[in-house]
Parts: structure tokens; sequence; C-alpha cells
């Protein structure tokens, strides 16, 4: 009996084939044993995520003077399709950390299971220290490296970001375990359509950005990204953090310019009504 | 065999004449022995109090504690050997865990506490274990409100207004007993603790002691189990020390 495996090796929303299970090696079809028992032995019972399915997207934050500013939309899109518009990608981890995730929605959740399980035991610890923002950064990149290796890869890059003893910390994972440390930094498509934009920024202020500054790029990129990457939105939460704490904003609407078309589009709304 | 238990307390699984494992009864005089832990249950929290003992003056201020958090807003108070203590408190820390973990949501104190109730129980069953040397008092705050259960060697849990164990048990009981639980705040609690603990210390028998303090409410922890504060500790200890110096008089 041959049995076609086609319909479920194909990844949901294939973008890439990065385990190249097209061309994936059928299982010795001559073997020996009745064809029940090689059923069974098909690597359907223990499918790993090979394709992320809800995915958020850029994650972009930038050091100021005194601390981190940093930004995600709320958009967790199914394939291509705007499907939960309203999904906070950024959490508080212990006392002065945020982290930021684009990737699959499912493996954030898991991550700050996971993250929320080591804050508990570190403050049931309770002996006046608490995990610094790079411990947390380098415990999620061993964990991503770790779970990599097992074929199984947590679907996410993070941005880790906090403030201590007056110094500012941050830093990126993605799902391989990669991991670096940088002034500022955007996954996803912000990497791409973002970064250069921090960077200019960055190197225009050679003696740093005021908090205001940093969240003011850090809207404009947003907004950047909205009219670019098709998978974002302009409904976006900006966090800073510095030496008072973390502060996660509630849900911000961006701006944008008018998307009338024709006649509209060259004049401002008051023109076109008054008739000129 | 010595007159003591007359060879019924080798094992845990023998059950004397007159219907007592005196394992247990052994381990309820190890509890005894220890320096007096009392809990006091509000209208807003609960407050845990421990007489830790000094058996050195060596030994650095801070250690062999006697409070422990067991989650965010759970967190226990022991008399009786630390070490096996410490070993519920463990447990109870991954059972809070896996609760966590299985249900999304924070294990009721109810819950735990029968939990390590049935860990200390198990214990009084098999000939090849002993009891645990330790009664513990969990405290915390749930969707039921604040919560205060005691647990014993025998694997009894018991929720109380007021609990207390160890040497000063039946003295601290008939102090607790005057208080109106559902009229005290969580800070005149805190000072109650610390008066009753340092009455039921027998300056002339016993060694140097330390006070713990532990606390949870919902508005001054924000449901989290905390120690108390440095400032308000020492409140508590000055306001306990007149008020034994005023009953001395």
């Amino acid at each position: 009996m041959s049995f076609n495996q086609d319909y479920i090796s194909h990844p949901v929303f294939g973008q890439v084939d990065y385990f190249n299970k097209k061309n994936h090696q059928q299982p010795n079809q001559h073997t020996p044993y009745y064809s029940v028992h090689n059923h069974h032995q098909t690597d359907a019972g223990k499918q790993k995520t090979l394709d992320p399915i809800v995915t958020g997207s850029s994650v972009i934050a930038i050091k100021y003077n005194g601390g981190i500013v940093m930004g995600t939309d709320m958009l967790c899109s199914y394939g291509s399709l705007a499907r939960f518009n309203s999904v906070q990608r950024q959490k508080q981890v212990g006392t002065h950390t945020v982290i930021g995730v684009s990737g699959e929605l499912s493996d954030f959740q898991s991550l700050s299971n996971t993250l929320d399980d080591l804050t508990t035991d570190d403050f049931c610890i309770d002996d006046g220290s608490k995990l610094s923002s790079q411990e947390i950064w380098n415990y999620i990149a061993r964990l991503f490296y770790n779970s990599r290796n097992k074929g199984n890869p947590l679907w996410n890059t993070v941005v880790v970001a906090g403030n201590q003893n007056g110094k500012s910390f941050l830093g990126k994972v993605d799902l391989v375990g990669t991991c670096y440390q940088d002034d500022f930094i955007a996954t996803g498509y912000g990497a791409h359509i973002a970064l250069p934009l921090l960077r200019k920024e960055y190197d225009d202020n050679p003696n740093g950005l005021s908090q205001d500054q940093a969240v003011k790029l850090i809207q404009d990129c947003l907004r950047v990204l909205f009219y670019r990457d098709a998978r974002s939105s302009k409904r976006i939460q900006v966090s800073v953090v510095d030496s008072n704490g973390v502060k996660i904003s509630d849900p911000i609407e961006l701006d944008t310019y008018n998307w009338h078309s024709g006649e509209a589009a060259v004049r401002t709304f008051q023109q076109v009504a008054l008739g000129k | 065999m010595t007159s003591v238990g007359s060879g019924y307390d080798l094992s845990v699984s023998t059950y004397s004449p007159d219907g007592k494992i005196f394992q247990v009864d052994y381990a309820n005089k190890a509890v005894e022995n220890s320096g007096t832990c009392i809990a006091i249950k509000t209208k807003d929290g609960v407050v845990v109090g421990v007489e830790k003992l000094i058996p050195s003056k060596m030994l650095c201020h801070g250690s062999n504690r006697r409070i422990h958090a067991v989650d965010l807003h759970i967190g226990v108070g022991i008399s009786g050997f630390l070490a096996d203590a410490r070993q519920l408190v463990l447990r109870a820390r991954a059972e809070a865990k896996s609760y966590k973990q299985i249900y999304g949501q924070p294990i009721p104190v109810k819950v735990l506490s029968q939990r390590v109730a049935a860990l200390c129980h198990v214990y009084t069953l098999y000939g090849s274990v002993r009891a645990f040397g330790c009664s513990i008092i969990i405290s915390g705050i749930d969707q039921e409100g604040p919560q205060l259960y005691q647990v014993e060697p025998s694997g009894s849990c018991i929720g109380y207004f007021g609990a207390s164990m160890g040497k000063g048990k039946q003295a601290a009981k008939n102090e607790l007993e005057k208080i109106k639980f559902n009229e005290m705040t969580t800070h005149e609690a805190i000072k109650e603790i610390a008066k009753i603990i340092y009455s039921v210390h027998d300056e002339v028998k016993d060694k140097d002691f330390q006070l713990e303090l532990g606390w949870i409410s919902t508005t001054e922890t924000k449901g989290q189990f905390n120690m108390v504060p440095k400032d308000l500790q020492s409140d508590a200890e000055s306001y306990a020390k007149n008020a034994l110096e005023e009953a001395n008089m």
C-alpha cells in the first residue's frame, strides 16, 4: 500500500521551506513489516513547529539618555489575514525589564509562562537580588538555542530592554538563539525599514537622545512600518524603561496622512471643504 | 524495651494498644521544643510571626529563615525541624508551579495546604519513613480572600482565624482568643503578633531570639507575600517591648 504524505507535509503558510519538507525522503516503503506498523511510524505524531501560524510583526527599540524606548504594533496576523488587532506584544519581566516579541504568538505566550515561573522562583528565593536584564536576555538565548537544537524552535525574535543601577541594557535574541546587544534594535520587517531611520537619528545626535525625541522616533518608525509593512497596524504600544522602572503605554492610534484619492489627496480636508 | 513506647514506637506503621501512633506524637514533641510561630488573619490579609531562637552568637544575621514565600500570593511560617520544613516548602513551591501550569491560575491556599498535608500524611503510613518533625502555617490570599491554614505532622490541615504552634503555643492561644479578628487591620496585627511573641518568650530558659515577620495584604502589599519592612518591624518591636515593660510594672 502506498501512502501519500504530501497533503500533510506542506507548511500551512509556506513562506520558506526551512526543513526541506517538500523533498522529504519517504521512509523505506519495502520494510518487511506489515503496513499498520509502518503507518504508526510516520512523523505525523511528532510534528514540530516548522512554520509560524499567528504572527506579530516588528519590534523596534532605541536607547536614549537615561533609558530605553521600545515600540510594537498590536496586530497578530493569521498568515496575511489581519486576524487579532489588539494583542499586547510587550511584557514586563521582573522589576526592571521589558521584552518585545515578534513571531509566533503561541510561542510568545509559552515564553511568557516560562519567564513568569522564572521570576516567581526569583521572588521566592528573596535574597535581595533580582534577575538583571542581561540574565533574562541570556536565559532566553539559551532557551531558544536549546529548543532549536531539538529541531523544535520557538518561532520568535525577542528584544530585551532594561535599566538598572543607572545603566541601560538592550539586546536581541532570534529563533535559533543568535543574540547580541546594541544601542538600537529592530526585528522583522523593521530590520529593513526602521533600522536605517534609527541609525540616522542616533548618529545625528552624538550626545544622545532625549526621552521625548526617542518616543517620537519610535512612533515615526512604526508609522513608516504601517505604510510599508503589510503585516503591521497603526495601533501601537510604546514602553519606556528608565530608573523609575517599566511603563508600557495604553494602546495608541497613530495619526496617518489622509488616505483619500484624487483631489482630496493633494489638498487638506479644510481646503476641500471650503471649495478652494 | 524501655518504658516510654514499650516497643510500639519503633515504626509509624504500628499502633499502640490505646490507638496512638507514637512516632507522630514524637514529631509533635519536636514541634513543641521549637520557637513559637503565630499567625493572624485580618479582614485585609494575614500576618505571620516566628520567634526564631538563635543557637549561637556567631550566626549571621538573618540565617536559618523560618518564613518563606511559596508563590507570589502564599507564604509559610515554620515550627519544628527546619530541615524537614524546608522539604515541605520545596514541595509546596513545586505544587504551586504545577498548578499554575495546568490550570493557568494561581493555586488556591486551601488546595496547596491540602496537598502539603497529604504529603505529611503519607509519611505517617509506612515503616520505611518517619513523620515530618515540623508544623507549618500557610497563609495567603486567593479568590476567597485571606486564608490561614495550619498543617501538622499527622497530616491534618485546618483553617484558622488565629493559629499558634511551638513552645508558647498555649500561652499564645490564650492571647489570640481575645482578638476580634474581623475588626483588625494587618498593621495592628503586626504589633499584636510582636507583642505576643515577646510576651511568650522565656528569657530565663531560652536562648536569644530574633523576631521574623511576614505579611500579605490586598491593600498593603498588593496581594504579594512579603517580609515586613524594617521600619514597620522595628516599630512593632518597640511597641512590644513597651507593652511588656508596662505589664511587668
